[in-house]
C-alpha cells in the first residue's frame, strides 16, 4: 500500500542536525501551502494531507489522528465527538436478518439509522432503501417503489422490503477501490476510511444493492443532532466529496449492543448477531426458516439474509 | 530519548489491552435504554411491565370478589369495558376464557392453571405455539439489549392487542427525497 505514499520529503531524508529545525518548518508550510493549493480550499491541515491509510497506521499515530479529529469536531459543533476505535471481536462475524413477513414499510429503521449514524440532514442521506413491492410480483426490483407515502401502512396487496448494505463475504466495491480506502474487516463489517477516499464513486458504480451514498455536497449536521459516539470507521461526521455506507452500527455492535434498526424496529423483523455462535438467533434462523440472499445469482455472498418468519 | 519511547510503549499497551477490554463489557456493563419494570416472568426471562390501561390494575380493587359477585354469564358489557373490542375469534371466546373468575388479578390456562399477567405469553402459546417457539428463540417478536448478553424479551402484548392481535397500521416515516426534487444550495455546493 505504500505505493499511494505521496511522494513527501518529509521523513523520507533526514535534514542536516544543524539546520534541521528550519528545513522541517520550511518543508511543513511548504506542504500545508500545496495541500491548500491541490484541494482548493483551505481547511484541509498539513497532518490530514499526510495522513496514510488508516490499516497503515501505527498505533501511536491512530492515537494522534483520533486526538486531532475529536479537536476538529470539537471546533465544528461545539460539543465533545469521541472517536472510538474499537476493534473486531475475536470469533465474531456478523450476521442481520430480516423477516419479510413482518416488515410493515414504516421507515422507524431509516430514520433511526440516520439520527444514530450522523448523516447528512438536508439534503438527508438514508443508508437505508424501503422498497414496497406487489405481492403479486413477488421480490422484483422492476416493480419496486421507494418513495411511497400513504396514510398508514402495511398497504393491501404490498410487502416491504428493506435494503441497506449487504456486508459481503466476496464485495465487489472493495475490489474496484483504486486506493485501497474500503474494505471488510475482520468481523464481516465493511468499512470505509473517509480520510483516504478520494471519493471517485467506484465502489458505487459497483455495489449492485446500491446501498453506498456520495456527499456531494458538504454534509449538513446541525450541532444539536449530532451523535457524540462515534467510531473511525463509522458514524464520525464525514467530509464532503466521501462515499458513506451502513457499518452495522460498528459503534454500537463492537460494544455489545443490537444495531439502532434492530432496537428501534415495532415489528421486531429485524434479527442481528454472531454468525459463529451456535445458540445465536442468526443462526436459528439460517438453520431452520426458509431464508434467501438478494441477488443470490452475483455471487457476493451477502452476510444479510432475507426470511420469512411464518 | 526514553521518555518518549516509554510513553509511545505506554500507549502501545493500552491499545493492545483495548480488544480485552471491548471484548468483556456487554455481559458485565448494565443495559442502558431498556426498560425492566415489574416483576420478571417465570423461566429468568426479562420482559416488561404489560400495557395495562390507565389505573385499571390490580382488577381486585374493584372485582374483589365481595362488592361485586363474579357473573360468569356470557353477555354484553354494558357498564364498564365497554371500550373492549373482541376481535379475537369473537363467536367462540369471551372474558374468562382468559381471565381468571376467581382471581381477576391473574390469567388462567385451560387446565385451570393460573398465570400472572407477566407470563401471558402462555396463555397465547396455547393455541399459538409456533410463534411461542419462536419468541423463545427470539426469531418472533422483539428483543433488545446486547446481541451477545442479556436480552429484554417484549411481551406478546407488546406489540399485539390481546382483545384486537392484528398489528395496528402505523403512519409510515418520510420518504427519500426524490432526487428531481433535490435543490442545489445557494453558493453552488457542487
Amino acid at each position: 500500500m505504500t505505493d499511494h505514499k505521496p511522494e513527501c520529503p518529509i521523513g523520507g531524508c533526514e535534514p542536516p542536525a544543524t539546520i534541521g529545525g528550519t528545513r522541517r518548518e520550511f518543508l511543513g508550510a511548504a506542504t500545508a501551502a500545496m495541500a491548500t493549493a491541490l484541494t482548493g480550499c483551505g481547511t484541509l491541515s498539513k497532518e490530514e494531507f499526510l495522513q496514510h491509510n488508516f490499516r497503515e497506521l501505527s498505533k501511536q499515530e491512530v492515537l494522534d489522528v483520533i486526538a486531532r479529529l475529536e479537536k476538529e469536531y470539537q471546533a465544528k459543533y461545539g460539543r465533545e465527538v469521541k472517536v472510538a476505535n474499537t476493534p473486531a471481536i475475536p470469533g465474531v462475524i456478523f450476521g442481520y436478518a430480516l423477516d419479510l413477513s413482518r416488515c410493515i414499510g414504516c421507515r422507524r429503521c431509516v430514520h433511526a439509522c440516520v439520527k444514530e449514524n450522523n448523516q447528512s440532514r438536508d439534503p438527508e442521506i438514508q443508508w437505508i432503501r424501503v422498497l414496497q413491492m406487489d405481492k403479486e410480483e413477488g421480490v422484483n426490483v422492476q416493480h419496486a417503489d421507494a418513495y411511497y407515502n400513504p396514510e398508514e401502512v402495511p398497504q393491501e396487496g404490498h410487502f416491504y422490503m428493506p435494503v441497506q448494505c449487504q456486508q459481503c463475504k466476496k464485495p465487489p466495491c472493495t475490489k474496484v477501490c483504486p486506493v485501497g480506502a474500503t474494505w471488510r474487516d475482520k468481523d464481516g463489517i465493511v468499512v470505509v476510511d473517509y480520510n483516504w477516499c478520494i471519493g471517485c464513486r467506484y465502489c458505487m458504480a459497483a455495489c449492485p444493492y446500491g446501498a453506498r451514498h456520495f456527499n456531494w455536497g458538504e454534509p449538513h449536521l446541525p450541532a444539536d443532532e449530532v451523535n457524540p459516539k462515534t467510531h473511525y470507521l463509522g458514524n464520525r461526521p464525514r467530509p464532503k466529496g466521501v462515499v458513506e455506507k451502513c457499518t452495522f452500527c460498528i459503534q454500537r455492535t463492537r460494544n455489545g449492543q443490537y444495531p439502532a434498526c434492530v432496537e428501534i424496529c415495532p415489528t421486531g423483523s429485524r434479527k442481528f448477531g454472531n454468525l459463529l455462535d451456535k445458540d445465536s438467533e442468526i443462526r436459528y434462523i439460517l438453520e431452520n426458516k426458509r431464508v434467501f440472499k438478494f441477488k443470490e445469482d452475483l455471487n457476493t455472498q451477502p452476510n444479510f439474509f432475507y426470511f420469512y418468519g411464518v | 530519548m526514553r521518555l518518549p519511547t516509554l510513553s509511545t510503549l505506554a500507549a502501545g499497551l493500552l491499545i493492545l489491552l483495548g480488544p480485552a477490554v471491548f471484548a468483556d463489557p456487554p455481559a458485565a456493563k448494565p443495559l442502558s435504554g431498556t426498560k425492566v419494570e415489574g416483576p420478571a416472568a417465570p423461566e429468568g426471562l426479562q420482559v416488561p411491565s404489560p400495557p395495562f390501561s390507565e389505573g385499571i390494575f390490580p382488577c381486585t380493587s374493584c372485582h374483589d370478589g365481595k362488592s361485586m359477585k363474579p357473573n360468569l354469564k356470557r353477555r354484553e358489557l354494558t357498564d364498564m369495558h365497554t371500550d373492549i373490542a373482541l376481535h379475537h375469534g369473537p363467536a367462540s371466546r369471551w372474558c374468562l376464557d382468559c381471565h381468571d373468575a376467581n382471581n381477576r388479578d391473574s390469567l388462567h390456562l385451560a387446565s385451570g392453571e393460573k398465570v400472572p399477567f407477566t407470563a401471558s405469553y402462555q396463555l397465547c402459546g396455547q393455541c399459538h405455539g409456533d410463534k411461542l417457539r419462536d419468541w423463545r428463540v427470539g426469531v418472533h417478536g422483539k428483543r433488545t439489549g446486547s446481541w451477545n448478553g442479556p436480552k429484554q424479551y417484549l411481551l406478546c402484548v407488546n406489540c399485539h392487542n390481546p382483545h384486537t392481535p392484528r398489528f395496528q397500521a402505523l403512519k409510515p416515516m418520510p420518504a427519500p427525497t426524490p432526487p428531481e426534487q433535490i435543490q442545489t444550495r445557494k453558493g453552488g455546493a457542487r
